[in-house]
């Protein structure tokens, strides 16, 4: 049996470099979710490839005994479309934050995600800059006192899920960094999706933004302010499962109601439909404390991934010339003898 | 045009010149390129050797008749050898009144104009500022003068076809061509056969197209023509036998490049961002898609060198491609490609600037940007084309350095070689060195900062290969372990190794070599990129009237050649003509203490021979 074909244990997945995020940050608990989903997914170790970009997040790779990028800032996700492009094989993931992805990595993030290239996204998403000291990000509420905005920020945040649905993404999916079950069970869907795959984790800054997650990860308060997303199940919370998402049909938003005697029947609430882009996006732009926080997958509709059409493209030119000659080439079109 | 003498019986009247330049000039929408283009086939075809200089605007479509949408192409054609696209004008083509007045200046006294009267209108005359008319108010007595109302027989001779209006006139540019190709004796077949080729779906277009070459050429047989206009003969040149075709300097670097990525059995990914004059590179790539390429127009600069990068990281040769705008946009990712030492390949088709600047016009702006270009100490290989031809051999050794020492490479072109096209006696390819690259698989002591004890090499172990798992960035690395590391004594370290690699592959690239002349001396003009034509000839014209200068163009401009000190040192003085404001001068004083003069030209054209031979003369005449 070939090392590649061996089972891969979770421990062959820890690197031999010391752990250096501040105590208590959410990333640890992400990284040992992703360690423990890696050896469940099929794919032999020496495929896997973890390519990041700056900032607390985008030390990941190092941390993962794979083959592993820590580039520059923003860039990842044209990093790792380049190493998908070149070896379609390979198992690519992409770790990024708030301010590498939505901010100065933007543009990248947003034409990854049209493009479809198949690869898992998992955007640290903690409202803050890090690594930097704690400025305010493209996702912080506003409001934010951070040190470049003492006064609270004044920029209305970015919503990460709306942002990938609106730039085309095929798989969206939201989970939290401390709920390794509900988590590895995205990261796996995540893996499973062909194509670019979106998942917007909540991680906690324990220094510059301890707590904004709270009232959805307290486990008092997790039933009223989370939203589990289940295909084909009806969209329920609350302790006993008593309220539900209901389509307002003349204000064409979803609309919060109790269920049982005096209120609304289960056959009123919106059933979930993860196909379907328009709940999707109806979905992400739900909000604490109006509404439940929805965790699980939003959007998943798979298409074509940008290798494939790449490569198939390049099928269908050979198919239709002669097997490539340099020399051929170089004297293909107009030549003369002397 | 040099007169060489009467040609033999029976062509008693075919006046014999050894070389001559045509410019071709009319509105953006005219067609000169693609009459120049043809122009250019048939001369090759004769057996000239050439140079070509397409000139043309930023405006895809100008304003009809506006003095700034004027598109030129010219061509210096000969029995010798020619290696620029020639200084001052033999044969001017003018379709309107502002190609003419834009180009009058570089025709020489005595030479031949060939206009369209019928564009020679009171509202073109007023636009392109003429108070008269030049073709009668005898302006242009210095001149030979052919003004023909070419429009108007065009739409005539292509009635039969059932053209619109605006496509009967189209067909003007190829009625010229024919009467050119008369003028010069060229042959029509290659230009029909393409005609037919191009406009395969439109079989009327085509013949259109052809009637009026046609037409023109009879034209020039049967029409009483001033006195002096007739067939010119210029004898074909003595070249090398073997397989000849044109090639622009585009061409030659995606060729150049799939050479390079098969002499290193790598597959080649080319990721690039559409920026003129380089998109050319991106387009002839994409067109390759049977070789093993894979092309990427990426969102930006900045995605475009880092899919380079990560195809790198992953194991095929990177490339991209851009001018100086898009090169500064790509500076972080080129010191990431120097911390991570990754093998890749970066080409800018540098072009007039600051910011957009020139964009179609040529200069040698960049070599600082080149050089200097990015944060901290990241020297790497910088390597320039000096012809068209040249972009192919440049394509190679840019893969081969990038490869054997696992750097990213950076080659210098230009607008000018970009679309300026010569013959090439096309090489085999079979006779370039491979250069395979050895990918790490061993795990037995494996680390990712594990380097060739000669080259200095960083080891290349790519993904998917299994034992070799490893990770690298851009934060310092230790030199024993490739794990990230702050300590002070390693970045000492590294940052040394880093520059000693660089400089050590001065080992690895050939003796610096003089072009023409003398390995000392009172005099070396010294160059580098596409200036090489014109130095080559004002060296050589210098030479012929008994100067002592010699010429020594450098390719390897980064490291230098080991034995350039040396031989720059053995001459008296030394001239150094750019296309900048002095980079490599500087370059030159600052790597060897040696005094170097300065000879620039920042006008988005090209040197003049005639230039360079004047500042020849006036350095001898200064260090005597």
């Amino acid at each position: 049996m070939s090392a590649s074909e061996q089972k891969i244990a979770v421990k062959d997945l820890v690197s031999d470099q010391e752990v250096r995020w501040c105590p208590g940050c959410g990333d640890y608990a992400i990284l040992k979710t992703v360690q423990k989903v890696m050896p469940e997914l099929g794919v032999p170790r020496e495929n896997m490839v973890f390519v990041s970009g700056i900032g607390c997040s985008s030390r990941f790779p190092y941390y993962m005994n794979t083959y592993g990028f820590h580039t520059i800032h923003g860039r990842a996700a044209s990093v790792a479309t380049g190493v998908k492009l070149a070896n379609p094989k390979l198992d690519v993931w992409v770790v990024t934050g708030d301010g590498d992805a939505l901010s100065i990595g933007g543009n990248h993030t947003l034409h990854v995600l049209r493009r479809n290239v198949d690869l898992q996204l998992l955007l640290f998403n903690n409202e803050i800059y890090g690594l930097t000291k704690g400025q305010y990000s493209p996702t912080s509420k506003v409001g934010t006192k951070s040190p470049s905005t003492p006064d609270g920020s004044l920029d209305m945040p970015l919503r990460p899920c709306t942002f990938a649905i609106g730039a085309g993404a095929r798989f969206v999916a939201r989970s939290i960094d401390t709920e390794a079950k509900h988590l590895a069970s995205v990261l796996v869907r995540a893996h499973d999706h062909v194509g670019a795959s979106f998942v917007e984790i909540y991680q906690n800054c324990t220094v510059f933004n301890d707590g904004i997650f709270d009232h959805i990860k307290d486990k008092k308060s997790a039933a009223e302010t989370r939203l589990v997303l289940e295909h084909g199940k009806p969209l329920v919370f609350g302790k006993e499962n008593e309220k539900g998402l209901r389509l307002n049909p003349i204000a064409l938003k979803l609309e919060v109601v109790d269920l049982g005697e005096g209120g609304a029947s289960e056959g009123d609430l919106v059933v979930h439909d993860e196909t379907n882009k328009v709940l999707g996006q109806m979905l992400a732009e739900l909000k604490s404390p109006e509404f439940p926080v929805p965790i699980g997958v939003l959007y998943c509709s798979p298409t074509s991934p940008y290798h494939t059409v790449v490569y198939e493209q390049r099928e269908t030119v050979r198919e239709s010339k002669e097997a490539a000659d340099l020399n051929a080439l170089l004297r293909d079109g107009h030549t003369w003898e002397v | 045009m040099s007169v060489a003498g009467n040609s033999t019986a029976g062509e008693q009247e075919n006046k014999v010149v050894s070389d001559v330049v045509i410019r071709f000039a009319g509105d953006s929408g005219d067609g000169m390129q693609l009459t120049g283009n043809n122009f250019t086939d048939a001369t090759a075809v004769y057996g000239n050797d050439l140079a070509t200089f397409p000139d043309y605007p930023a405006e895809i479509r100008a304003p009809a008749g506006a003095t700034f949408g004027v598109s030129a192409f010219q061509i210096y054609f000969g029995s010798e050898d020619v290696s620029t696209a020639g200084d001052h004008l033999d044969v001017l083509v003018a379709m309107n009144p502002a190609a003419l007045i834009t180009n009058l200046k570089d025709l020489v006294i005595g030479g031949l104009i060939i206009a369209d009267s019928d564009a020679f209108t009171d509202k073109n005359l007023a636009r392109a500022g003429y108070k008269s008319n030049p073709l009668e108010d005898g302006s242009l007595d210095a001149f030979k003068l052919l003004a023909i109302g070419i429009t108007k027989q065009v739409i005539a001779v292509v009635k039969p076809y059932g053209l619109s209006h605006k496509f009967a006139v189209r067909c003007k540019n190829m009625w010229t061509l024919g009467l050119t190709m008369w003028l010069f004796d060229r042959s029509r077949d290659e230009a029909i056969a393409g005609l037919r080729k191009k406009f395969a779906g439109k079989p009327e277009i085509a013949e259109a197209n052809i009637e009026a070459l046609n037409a023109g050429h009879t034209y020039g047989e049967t029409a009483e023509l001033p006195s002096g206009v007739d067939v010119y003969k210029v004898p074909a040149a003595d070249v090398a036998p073997g397989v000849y075709r044109n090639i622009t300097g585009t061409e030659a670097l995606a060729f150049g490049l799939i050479a390079g990525s098969q002499l290193a059995d790598l597959p080649l990914v080319f990721a690039s961002y559409p920026i003129t004059p380089a998109s050319g590179v991106l387009h002839t790539l994409s067109m390759q898609k049977h070789f093993d390429v894979v092309t990427f127009q990426a969102e930006d600069e900045i995605a475009a060198i880092c899919a380079a990068v990560g195809a790198s990281f992953a194991g095929s040769l990177g490339v991209t491609s851009s001018s100086g705008p898009g090169i500064s946009l790509k500076g972080e990712a080129i010191s990431l490609a120097c911390a991570a030492e990754l093998p890749m390949v970066i080409i800018n088709t540098q072009r007039g600037g600051p910011s957009t600047g020139l964009p179609t016009k040529t200069e040698q702006s960049d070599l600082n940007q080149a050089l200097y270009g990015r944060h901290a100490d990241t020297m790497l290989p910088v390597i320039a084309a000096s012809t068209s031809i040249d972009c192919f051999e440049v394509a190679i050794e840019a893969s081969r350095i990038a490869t054997q020492f696992t750097t990213p490479v950076l080659i210098l072109s230009d607008g000018y070689l970009s679309n300026a096209s010569q013959p090439w006696r096309v090489p085999d390819v079979n006779d370039f060195e491979p250069f395979p690259v050895k990918f790490e698989t061993n795990p037995e002591g494996f680390s990712p900062a594990n380097r060739d004890p000669e080259t200095l090499a960083r080891v290349w172990a790519k993904p998917g290969t299994s034992g070799l798992e490893h990770r690298i960035g851009g934060i310092e690395k230790s030199f024993d372990t490739g794990d990230i590391s702050y300590d002070s004594d390693n970045h000492q370290k590294m940052t040394d190794l880093r520059s000693e690699k660089i400089d050590g592959i001065a080992k690895y690239i050939p003796e610096q070599e003089v072009a023409i002349g003398n390995n000392s001396g009172k005099l070396a003009v010294v160059g580098w990129g596409s200036t090489y034509g014109a130095l080559f000839q004002a060296v050589k014209r210098s030479r012929d009237a008994g100067l002592d200068v010699s010429q020594i163009h450098v390719r390897y401009l980064w490291p230098l050649p080991s034995n350039l000190e040396q031989l720059l040192s053995s001459f008296d003085s030394l001239l150094v003509p750019e296309m900048n404001t002095g980079q490599f001068a500087s370059l030159i004083r600052s790597s060897f203490l040696i005094d170097a003069q300065k000879l620039n030209k920042v006008s988005g054209q090209p040197f003049k021979i005639s230039e360079i031979q004047e500042a020849i003369k006036a350095q001898m005449e200064s260090v005597k």
